[in-house]
């Protein structure tokens, strides 16, 4: 073997939130009552269109999220070295983007530096001039060429990117339905109540998408279409070109753009594993006890929140940066290192943005306790723990479920603002923030390097944009409350 | 209510001690006195000498918590805790450690911090409102959903863009004001339009949208249907009964952040260079200046009880029926 597997940190939480999905999404599927409100999420058209373009953004973080290190070619004494730098399966993938680095900056789809230097020409005089570049667009003899072949690379890419797009999908279509086919038989083990309750949703097993009216069918497929086509098209020119150009150090900016998608879905997702539980039980707890256990609750939210939020995680994240300072053993390399910054701000963002959904919960679980089914369970004498566990936590489940997918884009946008105000990610890690905050200087350059900020803003819109709106279908179709004034 | 603010306020106490502690705490537990004698000395080889002068001049060189040594009372009050925080309350800042008064600097960048935020808050306060009437009043028709989207679009943009963008399109782009700084007077104009235009346009998105949720909730009522029963026109229904009606959702959101203003907003001072207590958070964070980090917390703290009791008094003014025991 001559790599060796590398589970940071974050990775293993990541595996730990995609481990809990799978559950959750098992538990679901038995039961019709939980599977409904996602059935309306699944007639949004609009809200499939952004799972789709989140599952995009998802895959390239979950590849990202594969680690490893490369044994070296020297042996030390037998026993193999690896290298210290740590790198991905997405930068497997993506070896061209990662490797063909310029010098400095170039435009997108450049030919040339963005700088001119001086060259020697055939006749051996010094002459200054923009520089051809290394890899983007090498292929070009005649720089004059260049925007036809960009334009015949790009309908090529983008008629097989359709090719593959509408393969994917028909091969998605047809296992759906086979699965479907298989879990619409009912079970004999299932008793004869549930049975029944699983023959609910035939109409929906009758297909994955020949009724528009079950899932938002022809909205996705053109979707899916023009997405593929728009990744065939960029995959075959981002081999030759640099397509969103290039940043200082001579980086491919798409490269960069697409690293970073990871760092912000890491800080969006894993600060849920601080923030759920702790609003979970503590916010449960208050409503439910009363009492002294609410009045200490109520004071640690009170006084967590009244600290201004940006101060408390600044103050946290630098005395996090004094203890890392002090404690270079614990890193056997630098990814390590940016990695558990990367964990711990998520940590320190968890801790301090617990307490509006902790309130949520308590109000929530206020009004619960004083309904009849409550009081007869504590009439049967049902100990407090199953009342919880049986009757609470599941009425509560749909705040949970609504704040959680709210709070992920805003944690997202958080995160570019942190680390320009110096308290978020390590510098050397690649995110959305660390982008923005370097290219921000360029703009007074002449003439302007723009790419690298618009690329940052761009992504970071796309991710937001459809996390917001399916944030949004999700709300509409778990709140109860919001539903009754649709319906007037 | 005399009672209720008084009880309120005495609640404000262990509230604030528990900020202390906890801000305290934070800087400590990982950072000793001597380390921050030493990044403040600022040399590699300093004498043990000159980290104890340092920590003797700014009141460091007692325990932390506490004081085993000494006896009765003085166990607590002679401690590094004790000093720095129980002249807190008496709003007594002490100094920065670069030997500044906190409390001199607070009272001069006040005065830019709130140049900014202010008519950033009222005159944002106007627009997303009058925006999400707008939006209510049309409801269900073609503007009200490009007004949605619109808004969902506005808050997916990073609020880094509005400020480079802003000072990239207006400064660089049409020369019409200075990218950044600011000046005392009537020059300040010119100054802080900018950050103020991209506060509000920043804000317009989740505002507008939050408050036409608002709105529509209020809308499907009763008594609105009466009103409009009884003939009268709907922006007449819009202004006189649902913003009135609308009024306790708006105000728990919106007064609590009135006294906040004064701490003004890390992100636009910074990038617009304006002198403002932002900026000088920031600065602190930087230099990990903990006399100053502290004494912004505190100040944050009081202000965001002072804006939770002032919500409480507000809801007395819009609503007769409210009563506070």
């Amino acid at each position: 073997m001559n790599f060796i597997p590398v589970i940071l940190w974050s990775d293993a939480l990541v595996f730990l939130l995609i481990a809990a999905c799978i559950v959750a999404m098992v538990y679901v599927r038995k039961r019709e009552h939980l599977l409904l409100p996602w059935r309306r999420v699944a007639q949004s058209s609009m809200a499939m269109v952004s799972l789709l373009v989140l599952s995009l953004f998802l895959l390239v973080g979950l590849l990202d999220t594969l680690h490893f290190r490369v044994a070296l070619p020297q042996t030390n004494n037998g026993e193999k070295v690896y290298s210290p730098e740590v790198l991905s399966v997405f930068d497997k993938v993506v070896e061209p983007l990662r490797t063909h680095t310029e010098k400095t900056y170039s435009s997108p789809f450049a030919l040339t530096l963005y700088a001119k230097e001086s060259v020697t020409d055939a006749q051996g005089n010094i002459v200054r001039e923009y520089p051809r570049l290394r890899f983007g667009g090498a292929h070009l003899a005649d720089e004059a060429a260049r925007d036809a072949d960009v334009v015949k690379r790009g309908l090529i890419g983008a008629l097989e990117g359709l090719v593959v797009g509408v393969l994917l999908f028909y091969l998605a279509q047809l296992s759906a339905k086979l699965f479907r086919l298989r879990s619409s038989v009912p079970s004999p083990s299932i008793p004869l109540p549930a049975g029944e309750g699983s023959q609910l949703p035939s109409p929906a097993g009758r297909g994955a998408g020949g009724e528009g009216k079950l899932f938002a069918f022809r909205t996705v497929l053109i979707a899916t279409l023009i997405i593929a086509a728009l990744i065939g098209a960029v995959v075959n020119l981002a081999t030759v070109y640099h397509v969103l150009g290039t940043d200082k150090v001579g980086q491919d900016v798409l490269y960069l753009s697409l690293k970073s998608i990871r760092t912000g879905l890491i800080i969006g997702t894993v600060t849920t594993l601080v923030t759920l539980p702790l609003a979970l039980f503590l916010g449960v707890a208050a409503g439910y006890f009363r009492g002294w256990v609410d009045d200490v609750i109520q004071y640690v939210y009170t006084v967590l929140s009244s600290i201004p939020s940006v101060l408390l995680i600044a103050a946290a994240v630098l005395m996090m940066q004094v203890t890392i300072d002090t404690h270079p053993e614990w890193f056997t390399t630098s990814a390590s290192r940016a990695d558990l910054r990367l964990v711990f701000l998520c940590l320190i963002l968890g801790m301090t943005s617990w307490t509006g959904l902790c309130r949520l919960l308590r109000g929530e679980t206020l009004k619960l306790r004083e309904m009849e089914y409550i009081q007869a369970a504590q009439s049967f004498g049902v100990s407090s723990m199953r009342i919880l566990s049986r009757h609470i936590m599941p009425n509560v489940m749909h705040i949970i479920l609504i704040a959680l997918v709210m709070d992920f884009s805003g944690l997202v946008l958080a995160e570019a603002v942190l680390s320009y105000v110096g308290v978020g990610v390590d510098p050397s890690m690649i995110s959305f923030g660390t982008m923005i905050n370097g290219a921000r200087l360029e703009m007074g350059r002449e003439p302007m390097v723009w790419w690298a900020l618009a690329s940052a803003f761009s992504f970071m819109l796309v991710l937001v944009l459809a996390a917001n709106l399916f944030a949004d279908a999700v709300r509409d179709a778990f709140d109860p409350r919001l539903n009754r004034t649709e319906a007037k | 209510m005399i009672a209720y603010l008084i009880r309120r306020i005495l609640y404000a106490i262990p509230i604030l001690i528990g900020v202390n502690l906890l801000t305290f705490a934070l800087f400590f537990v990982v950072n000793t006195p001597d380390d921050m004698a030493r990044m403040q000395l600022g040399v590699k080889r300093v004498t043990p000498e000159a980290i104890e002068k340092w920590k003797q001049q700014r009141g460091y060189d007692k325990p932390l918590l506490i004081n085993s040594v000494a006896t009765g009372t003085s166990t607590l009050t002679d401690t590094i805790f004790w000093q720095k925080s129980a002249s807190m309350f008496v709003f007594d800042f002490g100094y920065s450690d670069d030997g500044r008064s906190i409390g001199r600097e607070i009272s001069t960048r006040m005065g830019p911090s709130l140049a900014i935020a202010l008519p950033t808050f009222l005159v944002g306060l106007l627009v997303y409102v009058s925006f999400a009437l707008l939006m209510t009043l049309f409801r269900a028709t073609a503007l009200d959903i490009v007004g949605v989207a619109l808004c969902v679009v506005l808050m997916s943009i990073s609020g880094l863009f509005y400020i480079i963008g802003g000072q990239f399109l207006i400064s660089k782009l049409w020369h019409l004001v200075p990218i950044s700084g600011y000046a005392g007077g009537a020059d300040s104009f010119k100054f802080v339009v900018l950050p103020i235009v991209v506060g509000i346009i920043g804000g317009i998105g989740s505002s507008s949208r939050w408050y036409r949720t608002i709105f529509l909730e209020e809308i499907g009522k009763d008594y609105v249907r009466t009103a409009r029963a009884k003939g009268l026109s709907e922006l007449r229904v819009l202004f006189t009964h649902v913003l009135k009606n609308a009024m306790i959702p708006i105000l728990t959101g919106v007064v609590v952040v009135i006294p906040l203003l004064f701490m003004g907003s890390l992100l636009t001072e910074s990038f617009f260079g304006i002198p403002g207590l932002g900026s000088y958070t920031i600065d602190a964070i930087n230099a990990q200046d903990f006399s100053v980090v502290r004494a912004m917390v505190f100040l944050g703290a009081v202000l965001y009880i002072v804006g939770l009791i002032l919500t409480d008094v507000s809801y007395t003014v819009v609503d007769p029926r409210v009563r506070l025991q």
